[in-house]
């Protein structure tokens, strides 16, 4: 009798926590590739290199945030010998004005991580301004 | 194997002093070799510079067009919203209606007796009376702004600007308490769709934010000079006030001039030619 009680009980635990991993099997979708803009593509350099810049494009943003801000400093010359401008969304040698498509190069990923940062809620893509 | 108390000692020692010499070893091969070809930050060569930056305002030359002139060019260069624009249906669906009482601003026009408080006297010349006087934040020297924020998102730059750093700013209005020109004004709602045509050189402030004039930092930094002094039609000025051949020192060495509520010790680096 006790014996079978048990039994169940344990069936219906299994089946709770492996529950998650059964529902997502099948429904998940390969990390998206950000998509590079042809400016992108034709500067071919960007500020890190790749995997440096997709790790951590967040604190280089921070870093660069402080400096324009609190020192005036609004030039960046890079380690590989590229200049730009530090700025997010403004002018030529910005993050946007050569990746040009938000929801194509930021978006994607930050959608598929489930990070919602704030950055446009103040900043303007041109997308946005010309529609 | 039996180990005597000396040589293990002895092997002891050594290891400490291996695990000790390795990060040394690391740190002076760094500082030797470099990191090659380190990022540099830098100012842009075009970039306007000053030890304290100041600002001067020929009351004289100030007519009622050109005030107009001066806070339109200021809400358009630095997205400020005016809460009498109608917003866009189509972009922006289901805006509230609008509290007219609220307003964002950077530079704007008061009267004499507004702007210098202490100064109100029943014989004052007829034409103070009528003036608009255009008042901003004061880029104080000694700003009580900065002393209360507690996030430091409001900071005074080593080149004298106030500045808000709008990232840190938690909403918290203590500067707007503090301040006490009033020119502080704090985002109670989105304000981009009050903005006509977003300016794409300068980000929009979101809700909750606490925003003033910056002098404008970002065109100094292009080398250009601030929205208000291009239209002033040579009204205002803005230089040094520590470089005594700069043109704000000129004017100032030449004129009888005043500041806004100089008793309270904040040192404002904004002056009025009278």
């Amino acid at each position: 009798m006790s014996k079978n009680a048990i039994m169940a009980g344990l069936a219906i635990f299994v089946i709770a926590v492996l529950s998650p991993f059964w529902f997502n099997l099948g429904g998940t979708d390969a990390a998206p590739e950000p998509e590079l803009s042809a400016k992108a593509k034709a500067a071919e350099k960007c500020v890190l290199d790749k995997y440096d810049m997709r790790a951590n494009h967040m604190s280089l943003l921070d870093e660069w945030r402080d400096a324009v801000v609190r020192d005036a400093d609004r030039k960046y010359h890079a380690a590989n010998g590229k200049e730009f401008q530090m700025s997010l969304s403004t002018g030529e040698d910005s993050c946007l004005g050569c990746h040009e498509d938000k929801e194509k190069f930021c978006d994607r990923c930050h959608n598929y991580a489930s990070v919602d940062p704030y950055c446009w809620e103040c900043h303007t893509t041109p997308k946005e301004i010309n529609q | 194997m039996k180990k005597s108390r000396r040589s293990f000692l002895k092997v002891a020692g050594v290891s400490a002093l291996g695990i000790g010499i390795a990060p040394a070893l690391k740190a002076v091969e760094a500082a030797t070799t470099g990191t090659p070809g380190a990022a540099v930050r830098t100012k842009a060569p075009e970039a306007l510079t000053a030890k304290r930056w100041g600002m001067v305002i020929d009351t004289n030359k100030i007519t009622d067009k050109i005030a107009g002139k001066i806070v339109v060019a200021c809400r358009k260069s630095n997205n400020v919203p005016d809460f009498n624009h109608k917003p866009d249906e189509e972009k922006y669906p289901n805006t509230r209606p609008v509290n007219h009482r609220q307003e964002l601003k950077w530079i704007w026009e008061e009267h004499f007796n507004n702007a210098f408080p202490d100064k109100e006297d029943d014989f004052l010349a007829d034409k103070f009376k009528d003036l608009p006087f255009l008042v901003t934040c004061n880029q104080c020297k000694n700003p009580p702004c900065v002393r209360v924020c507690p996030t430091k998102a409001t900071f005074k730059r080593e080149d004298g600007i106030v500045m808000m750093d709008f990232h840190r700013c938690i909403g918290c209005r203590f500067c707007m308490a503090a301040c006490p020109y009033g020119a502080r004004s704090f985002n109670y709602r989105d304000p981009r769709p009050f903005i006509a045509d977003i300016d794409p050189a300068f980000p929009t402030r979101s809700k909750g934010v606490v925003e003033k004039c910056n002098l404008c930092a970002p065109r100094l930094a292009k080398g250009l000079q601030p929205a208000c002094v291009e239209v002033s039609e040579g009204a205002i000025t803005v230089g040094d006030l520590e470089d005594p051949n700069s043109e704000v020192r000129k004017l100032l060495g030449e004129k009888y001039s005043i500041r806004r509520k100089q008793e309270l010790g904040t040192e404002p680096s904004v002056y009025y030619i009278m």
